[in-house]
């Protein structure tokens, strides 16, 4: 029993270096690995939808056609599952903290505009895409057929 | 016999971080009853299961409550591990135990404090929550979250802490013992603290086994039981475990518990951290939870023992998910020990059976 048992604890406290910093002067670094907020790096997404199919909060919207991939940063919850399964590793945690924000908006990445020989070649890499597609299950019926 | 008043106690009010009403009967300065209503912070969390798939719902669970947020993902992650019959990895396993022995250290440190400022001793409040900070930052540096860590999955968990890290977080607890001591020091030993919480909401034993009380506050009472002893994951390796039990059943009893209980888990990490394994984190989850089938896990939370159910029904999501949280058992035994005591006493019982609101209404 007795009194002022803190006594060490007090006067250190009294003395010593303060332990809270003086926000915003002096801000704090953070750790290598805090979950600060997502980063797409949105040349490398090839908008396979899977991190979108992911999130638990839906905070994600990958648009093929119009090459955008956004993250609506008040419904994402730093939780990584994104960062985790992305096939294309482009999805990164950065470890800094957003910034506070006035308005509730989507973060929109958007790919770079496609050049006329770009939209070419996709248009082509499309065709044979569709023909490779209209083969396969023309030779799948076949099977079937001559199974049956 | 006087005449009998009720004073309104919560949802608001100062030493309630949380809110729960209570209707006070009184007799002159005296409870002769306790009335609680719960059911302010109800977020129908175990509905949820329906529109979250199983591996999501990790992440929802983790929402229960803020304290004890990491436990909540571990039992969750456990129970779907029974379903689907998944072998955990052995380093996940020492991983997941080192998080729940800090969230437990983080908990009873946060519970301190908020007791010391329910008895005026606001100093010792500061001191208490600024050692809790290097828990905090430990999770941080090594989950990335501060209170929602994340860092558990069905399978394994989601990073692996390097040796080197945790070298540094055994020595980060060796120096937070050191401080802690001499908190603990004023727990104990000053008078003031003494006077205020000895022989105040006194529990017996059959009491505490009859309402069925579970964690420090039963153990308070002399009751030996915690679920760590079944030696579930990695608490199956540790070379002793012994319960901390008090006896007085008091406030008192209940603070030097929970304060032992600390020393107890930066033991528990210590020994781990010397004997986890090498090896994979992570088990692939492959697969529903088959229709119709059943499984149950027990976990100790910092306020005793929970208990998760899920029932799977072939598809992604599951059938029902029923978790049985520490506070709402504990809840019977409040009201009984605040029969008789004066209104003065009433905070520090309530605070000392370490109520959590969010996780009874979940
Ligand atoms: S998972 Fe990766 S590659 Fe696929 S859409 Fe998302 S960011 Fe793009
Ligand atoms: S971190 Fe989690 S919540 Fe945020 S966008 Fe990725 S999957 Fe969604």
């Amino acid at each position: 029993m007795g009194f002022f048992k803190l006594g060490t604890m007090t006067l250190k406290g009294a003395f010593g270096k303060p332990v809270t910093r003086m926000y915003p002067q002096v801000k704090r670094e953070p750790f290598a690995y805090t979950k600060g907020h997502v980063v797409c790096d949105i040349e490398a997404c090839i908008s396979c939808g899977i991190c979108e199919r992911t999130c638990p909060t839906h905070a994600i919207k990958v648009d093929k056609a119009d090459r955008t991939w956004s993250i609506h940063p008040f419904d994402c919850i730093q939780c990584s599952s994104c960062v985790r399964v992305c096939p294309k590793q482009c999805l990164t945690m950065d470890n800094r903290y957003t910034s506070a924000s006035t308005a509730k908006q989507m973060h929109l990445y958007r790919k770079h505009p496609l050049s006329k020989a770009e939209i070419e070649e996709q248009a082509k890499r499309d065709a044979e895409r569709a023909e490779r597609i209209a083969k396969a299950k023309a030779a799948a019926a076949g099977k079937k057929a001559t199974g049956a | 016999m006087g005449k009998r008043t009720v004073i309104p106690f919560g949802p608001q009010h100062p030493v309630l971080p949380e809110p729960v009403h209570l209707d006070l009967v009184m007799e002159d300065e005296r409870v002769v009853e306790a009335i609680p209503r719960i059911g302010f912070i109800h977020r129908g969390l175990e509905k949820l299961v329906e529109k979250k798939d199983y591996m999501q719902f990790v992440y929802v669970t983790e929402r229960i409550c803020g304290i004890c947020s990491f436990g909540h993902s571990l039992g969750y992650s456990q129970t779907i591990e029974t379903l689907m019959g998944i072998e955990v990895p052995k380093r996940a396993e020492y991983l997941r135990v080192i998080w729940h022995e800090l969230s437990r250290i983080h908990s009873h440190l946060l519970w301190l404090g908020l007791t010391a400022d329910g008895f005026g001793y606001e100093s010792l409040f500061m001191h208490c929550w600024r050692l809790r900070e290097r828990v905090l930052d430990i999770f941080e540096q090594t989950t990335g979250g501060r209170v929602i860590l994340s860092a558990t999955n069905v399978g394994g968990v989601n990073r692996d802490i390097p040796d080197a890290e945790l070298a540094g977080i055994c020595t980060v607890l060796d120096g937070m013992e050191t401080d802690y001591r001499q908190l603990s020091g004023a727990f104990l030993g000053d008078s003031s603290v003494n006077n205020r919480l000895r022989g105040v909401g006194v529990l017996t034993k059959e009491d505490a086994l009859d309402l069925c009380i579970v964690g420090p506050f039963q153990r308070a009472s002399g009751v030996s039981e915690d679920i760590r002893l079944l030696g579930l994951g990695a608490y199956g390796d540790l070379a002793d475990f012994v319960p901390v039990i008090g006896d007085e059943g008091d406030c008192y009893a209940r603070v030097k518990v929970r304060i032992e209980e600390v020393l107890q888990s930066i033991a528990i990490i210590k020994e781990l951290a010397s004997k986890i394994p090498d090896g994979p984190i992570m088990e692939q989850v492959k697969g529903n939870p088959e229709a119709g089938r059943e499984a149950t896990s027990r976990l100790e939370q910092p306020r005793g023992e929970c208990f998760y159910f899920a029932r799977g029904n072939g598809t992604k999501f599951l059938d029902r998910m029923r978790i049985r949280t520490p506070t709402s058992q504990n809840l019977a035994g409040m009201t009984k020990i605040l029969q008789g005591i004066d209104l003065a006493d009433v905070p520090m019982v309530i605070l000392t059976i370490d109520p959590c609101i969010s996780c009874t209404e979940r």
